[in-house]
């Protein structure tokens, strides 16, 4: 009997010893533990017995281009010209399903436009401004004014998918902001159609041999560089001149297209950008200043109550004084 | 304050005497941060993080009090009322972009503060109680860090409110009734908004009480040490002003330095894309993440795959609870009379295994749930209950510690005796020999 309760009271024993905080944390502690490591075997089985299978978008959607613009890095300032070109080609070829609803246009001062021209471009924007007639109380619309934001191009949601075969054309605001690498991501997107037929990634699969599934439905299109691989909008810029721009400029490549609108799409998000970067290097400047004058003050100030550390080796006076000595006799000067 | 040769507040002139006989203010920030509190000398910079929280805590009130000047708390404004503060309203970029990233260095400073207090031993008696309070703190910064998240309106902000306040809801019987009385409704909507701008607008300033609490606590024992040896006579200390107030102050500097160079060239660097699309209740994000801060709670969360007894849900939500709760108990679970690491080699051993297994956590819960992350956060999250729970217990139970310096000042010269030699003593060390 004696065995019997021997394992018990040692048992006891130890907790009271250990006290009961830490007893109740050992319980507690081997609880979750425990049951992490049976979970833990439980994702091990299931990746073994079921390994989970490649997607296509795991294999064949990519990143992002490389793409460099003025705008970019500390120092970086937009490129007006630039914006202006980015902004001639959303005004022709992007505004007619995607809003820009968060920009005023009293803000295109930003690309370098005056009072007037802004003025203009209001004025003359195809989409007009919802309204009340002020003689009848109808709803109407009217012209648009600096003060006025971009009007959307549909009514609402249900008329923009109506129109585009029940797909959402995004407002363009932030779009650059609410992707990952964004104005990248767009100039990737706009330049990224691809014949789904013979594409391969760079392994050199063949999309539609590994994933016959993955084929492009009627009315999507294909683009390695859209997270699911089909998109509902069909290439917007096509061939090279589709917008003309004012002499002086690049041409109108769709490359340098895509570049411009991406650099138009990067300002929208952020018209304050230049203001940002500016403010930032003087504010840097000034901290650092500051930082080294603080600095400063606290060496000398704890200079007295910090220990004396004697200098050793061939700084040690003792050592100096031999070297000054040596140097003397041998009629070296030093 | 504690010590005898705490030096008294002696006003400077007539005004500050009239002042001091009637309402004792100066006496009171002279005690508790001017000349008359002595600071252990042999602080390291890692001391520095109390004074950094602080500073961050004021600016997050400051730039905060501004924003709700602008924001609108409305499902259906608060989105655009931000941008508007990004675009229209003057230097509204600079001051949301400050809040913004000041909660992202409200946190990294004061888990810094935290790590030191774990290595250093700052939560044994008799500073129980501030490290406590501190825990406090940090609870009432994760729910205000949480509610200021949401504020936005962003695809995160919704989808995060919905995950989030979705835990309750783990709880069998009562969970689902008080997940709906939080938010006011069956999903967040407006009420959950107007409901936590308020408390967002609010808690802050319960921060900052506790904060004098913790502050106050710390101040009966003094400041601890990285020797943990306790002071014991003046020479052993330093008036706080203008020795720490200049250690801080230039430290301070680069610190903002730091949130500068964030907040002005890399301000959404720690923030996700997918805020800057407004909340849509009828599309989910293909990959819902809370922001940084909460990565290795939310690693622990999704740890548990199994319904083991309970809903693996439920073992989540308590692990989660669990992993912050149990650092309260933390000055009765590692018994060791010694404080500082730097004396206890099994347990600083054990210490760096944790803060590897946090960042392995916190590496985990911003990743996409994929089978190998899933295992590492069950490993990490096993790990993290096994180290305070049963690894340190025991250390602190067998552990043999190395021998503590005497005092604070003759710590100084601990191990360093050759370096350290006065200049023109007798007992010059030889230099090496060339």
């Amino acid at each position: 009997m004696g065995f019997l309760l021997a394992l018990p009271t040692a048992i006891l024993g130890y907790f009271l010893r250990i006290g009961w905080i830490r007893t109740i944390g050992l319980f507690v502690g081997a609880g979750f533990a425990g049951v992490l490591l049976i979970s833990l075997g439980s994702t091990a089985s299931t990746y073994l017995s079921n390994p989970p299978e490649p997607t296509a978008e795991e294999e064949f959607h990519k990143h992002p281009k490389h793409l460099n613009l003025a705008s970019d890095g500390p120092f970086g300032r937009f490129d007006e010209a630039q914006l202006q070109r980015g902004f001639q080609v959303y005004k022709e070829v992007c505004a007619a399903c995607h809003g820009l609803n968060l920009v005023s246009f009293y803000s295109l001062e930003g690309l370098g436009y005056n009072e007037a021209e802004i003025k203009a471009i209001a004025d003359q924007w195809l989409i007009e401004v919802p309204s009340v007639n002020p003689d009848t109380g109808e709803v109407a619309t009217r012209k648009a004014v600096p003060s006025d934001r971009f009007p959307d191009p549909y009514a609402n949601e249900t008329a923009a998918r109506a129109a585009n075969n029940n797909a959402l054309p995004p407002d363009l605001s932030l779009i650059t902001k609410a992707r990952h690498d964004g104005g990248a991501y767009v100039y990737s997107l706009l330049t990224g159609y691809r014949n789904q037929a013979g594409y391969k990634n760079e392994k050199g699969e063949e999309l539609l041999k590994a994933f016959p599934a993955t084929k492009t439905p009627q009315g999507l299109y294909f683009n390695p560089y859209f997270p699911n691989l089909n998109i509902a909008m069909p290439p917007p810029l096509s061939s090279t001149g589709q917008v003309t721009y004012a002499e002086g400029n690049p041409a109108p490549t769709v490359d340098q297209m895509a570049k411009d609108v991406s650099a138009f799409l990067v300002w929208s998000a952020e018209p304050k950008m230049d203001a940002r970067k500016g403010t930032g290097n003087a504010v840097v400047l000034f901290l650092l200043i500051a930082t080294v004058l603080g600095y400063m003050a606290y060496q000398n100030l704890w200079y007295s109550s910090k220990r004396k550390v004697a200098p050793v080796g061939p700084l040690d006076p003792v050592n100096k004084a031999k070297r000054n000595r040596a140097s003397k006799k041998a009629g070296i000067k030093s | 304050m504690s010590f005898s040769w705490a030096k008294q507040y002696e006003p400077k002139n007539q005004f500050m005497r009239w002042l001091d006989e009637r309402l004792p203010l100066p006496r009171l920030i002279y005690g508790a941060v001017g000349g008359g509190y002595p600071v252990p000398r042999n602080l390291n910079y890692l001391w520095n993080f109390g004074v950094l929280a602080g500073i961050f805590l004021t600016i997050q009130i400051v730039t905060g009090i501004v924003l709700a000047m602008w924001y609108f708390s409305s499902a259906d404004g608060a989105f655009n009322s931000v941008e508007h503060i990004m675009r229209d309203v003057d230097a509204g970029w600079a001051i949301r972009y400050a809040h913004m990233n000041g909660a992202s260095f409200f946190f990294i400073v004061t888990y810094i503060h935290i790590f030191r207090g774990l290595y250093y031993g700052s939560y044994k008696a008799p500073r129980e109680l501030v490290w406590m309070l501190g825990l406090v703190i940090y609870l009432l910064m994760m729910a205000t860090a949480f509610m200021g998240y949401v504020l936005p309106w962003g695809q995160m902000s919704y989808w995060g409110a919905q995950v989030i306040t979705g835990f309750f809801s783990a709880f069998p019987v009562v969970g689902e009734p008080i997940r709906i009385w939080l938010l006011g409704g069956y999903a967040p909507d407006q009420a959950a908004l107007t409901r936590f701008f308020s408390l967002h607008y609010l808690l802050p300033f319960v921060i900052a009480a506790v904060v004098i609490l913790h502050i106050w606590a710390l101040h009966i024992p003094g400041s601890g040490n990285p020797t943990g040896v306790d002071v014991k006579n003046e020479k052993d200390t330093l008036p706080f002003h203008p020795f720490y107030t200049a250690k801080d102050g230039w430290f301070v500097g680069l610190f903002i330095l730091l949130y500068a160079v964030v907040t002005y060239f890399a301000p959404n660097y720690m923030g996700h894309p997918d805020n800057y699309i407004p909340a849509n209740p009828l599309a989910t994000p293909a990959h819902i993440v809370p922001e940084w801060y909460f990565w290795p709670f939310y690693a622990i969360l999704r740890a548990f795959t199994i319904d083991f007894i309970l809903p693996a849900k439920l073992w989540g939500v308590l692990a989660m609870f669990a992993s912050i709760l149990l650092l309260f108990f933390l000055p009765w679970l590692d018994k060791s009379p010694v404080r500082s690491g730097n004396y206890r080699p099994v347990f600083k051993r054990f210490f760096w295994l944790l803060v590897i297994d946090v960042l392995l956590l916190g590496w985990a819960g911003g990743s996409t749930a994929t089978p190998g992350v899933v295992a590492l956060s069950q490993i990490a999250s096993a790990y993290y209950f096994a180290h305070f729970l049963i690894i340190l217990p025991l250390v602190s139970m067998n552990e043999k510690t190395l021998p503590l310096p005497d005092s604070i000042s003759s710590s100084v010269l601990h191990g360093e005796v050759q370096e350290a030699a006065p200049l023109g003593s007798k007992s010059r060390a030889k230099p090496a020999t060339a």
